[in-house]
C-alpha cells in the first residue's frame, strides 16, 4: 500500500502551476461509489468540465487513483475534507 | 418505484410507504453511527456542534436491519469499525501522525455533516411515502446520504467491483440475500438521483 506513485498521470492542458506545488489530493478506486455519482462529484467540488471530471473518474476506476487537485498542504486539506465529505476515498500526499 | 427524475426546481421521486420506511431506518442509522463520538468530547475543540441523533426511529424496524449497520458497539474508535473506517478515512496513508492530526482538526464536522445530510433526509422523507420533491441542493444532500448509506451497507456486506456476480450467486436461502437486494435499490436509487441532478 505504498503511496508512492509509479507513473502519475499530469494533466495534459494548462496545469503549468502542478510542476511548482508538491501537494496532491488523490482519489482512490472502491467498489461502492458510482461512476457517475465520482464525476458529478468532481464536476461540483472543483468546477472542472464534465470531459474532465469522467477522464479523472476512469482514471480512479482503471487506474486505482487519480491526482485530482495540486496545490498547497493546506488546500489539498480543504478538498480532502470536501471529498470526504461526500464519501470519496480522499488522500493527500506529496507528489513524489 | 421508478426512481428519481429532473423536475423544473430539482428533481422528484415518489416512493411507496415501505420504502420510504426502510431509506428512513437506514439513514437515522448512519446519522445515529456517525454522532458525536464520546471520546472526542475530550478533544480540544469545544463541545463539539450539532451531532444529535435524530429521535425518528422508523416504527417497526427490524432488529436484524438495526444490527446491519451498527453491529459493533462499544466504545469502537473509528478506525476500529471498519464502516466508520470507511465514512471517516484517513486524509494520509503512510503518515499515521499527520493523519491523527488531520482527524483531530476534521472529524468532528465531517460527523456533523454527514449527521445533518441524514437529518435533511428525514426532514424532506415522510414516513408514509409519497411524491417527494426536491431542490437541486437538497438532492445533492440526498445523494451524499444516500451514499453513506450504500458505503456502509457495502462494508457490511463486503461488495467488490463484481457486484453483479456476488447478487446473482447469493443463494436465495442466504441471509445476506434481502441486504443484496437492499443494496442493488439503493444504487439503482442513487443513480436515478445522479442522473437527474446531472
Amino acid at each position: 500500500m505504498s503511496v508512492a506513485p509509479v507513473e502519475i498521470e499530469r494533466p495534459e492542458t494548462g496545469q503549468d502551476t502542478v510542476a511548482d506545488s508538491p501537494w496532491v489530493t488523490i482519489v482512490w478506486n472502491d467498489p461502492v461509489n458510482l461512476m457517475s455519482y465520482v464525476t458529478y462529484v468532481f464536476q461540483r467540488v472543483f468546477g472542472y468540465p464534465k470531459r474532465k471530471a469522467e477522464r479523472l473518474m476512469l482514471d480512479v476506476h482503471h487506474k486505482g487513483r487519480a491526482v485530482v487537485s495540486s496545490g498547497t498542504r493546506e488546500s489539498m486539506e480543504r478538498d480532502a475534507q470536501v471529498l470526504h465529505g461526500y464519501g470519496l476515498w480522499a488522500t493527500v500526499s506529496h507528489d513524489r | 418505484m421508478a426512481g428519481f427524475r429532473s423536475t423544473s426546481g430539482g428533481v422528484s421521486a415518489r416512493f411507496s410507504a415501505a420504502e420510504a420506511q426502510l431509506l428512513r431506518d437506514l439513514v437515522a442509522q448512519i446519522a445515529e453511527l456517525v454522532g458525536p463520538d464520546p471520546a472526542a468530547a475530550a478533544g480540544d475543540e469545544g463541545p463539539g456542534g450539532g451531532g444529535e441523533t435524530p429521535g425518528t426511529q422508523a416504527p417497526g424496524s427490524p432488529d436484524d436491519l438495526a444490527g446491519m449497520l451498527g453491529a459493533l458497539d462499544g466504545p469502537a474508535s473509528p478506525p476500529d469499525d471498519p464502516v466508520l473506517a470507511r465514512l471517516l478515512p484517513d486524509a494520509y496513508r503512510d503518515d499515521p501522525e499527520a493523519a491523527g492530526d488531520f482527524r483531530r482538526y476534521t472529524e468532528e464536522g465531517l460527523r456533523s455533516e454527514k449527521a445533518e445530510a441524514a437529518r435533511q433526509v428525514l426532514g424532506t422523507l415522510p414516513e408514509r411515502g409519497g411524491r417527494v420533491r426536491l431542490s437541486e441542493e437538497q438532492g445533492q444532500v440526498w445523494a451524499r446520504s444516500l451514499n453513506d448509506v450504500r458505503l456502509a451497507l457495502g462494508v457490511r456486506l463486503g461488495i467488490t467491483e463484481d457486484f453483479e456476480d456476488q447478487l446473482a450467486g447469493i443463494a436465495a436461502d442466504d441471509p445476506r440475500q434481502p441486504y443484496f437486494r437492499l443494496y442493488d435499490w439503493l444504487t439503482y436509487l442513487q443513480e436515478s438521483l445522479v442522473r437527474a441532478l446531472s
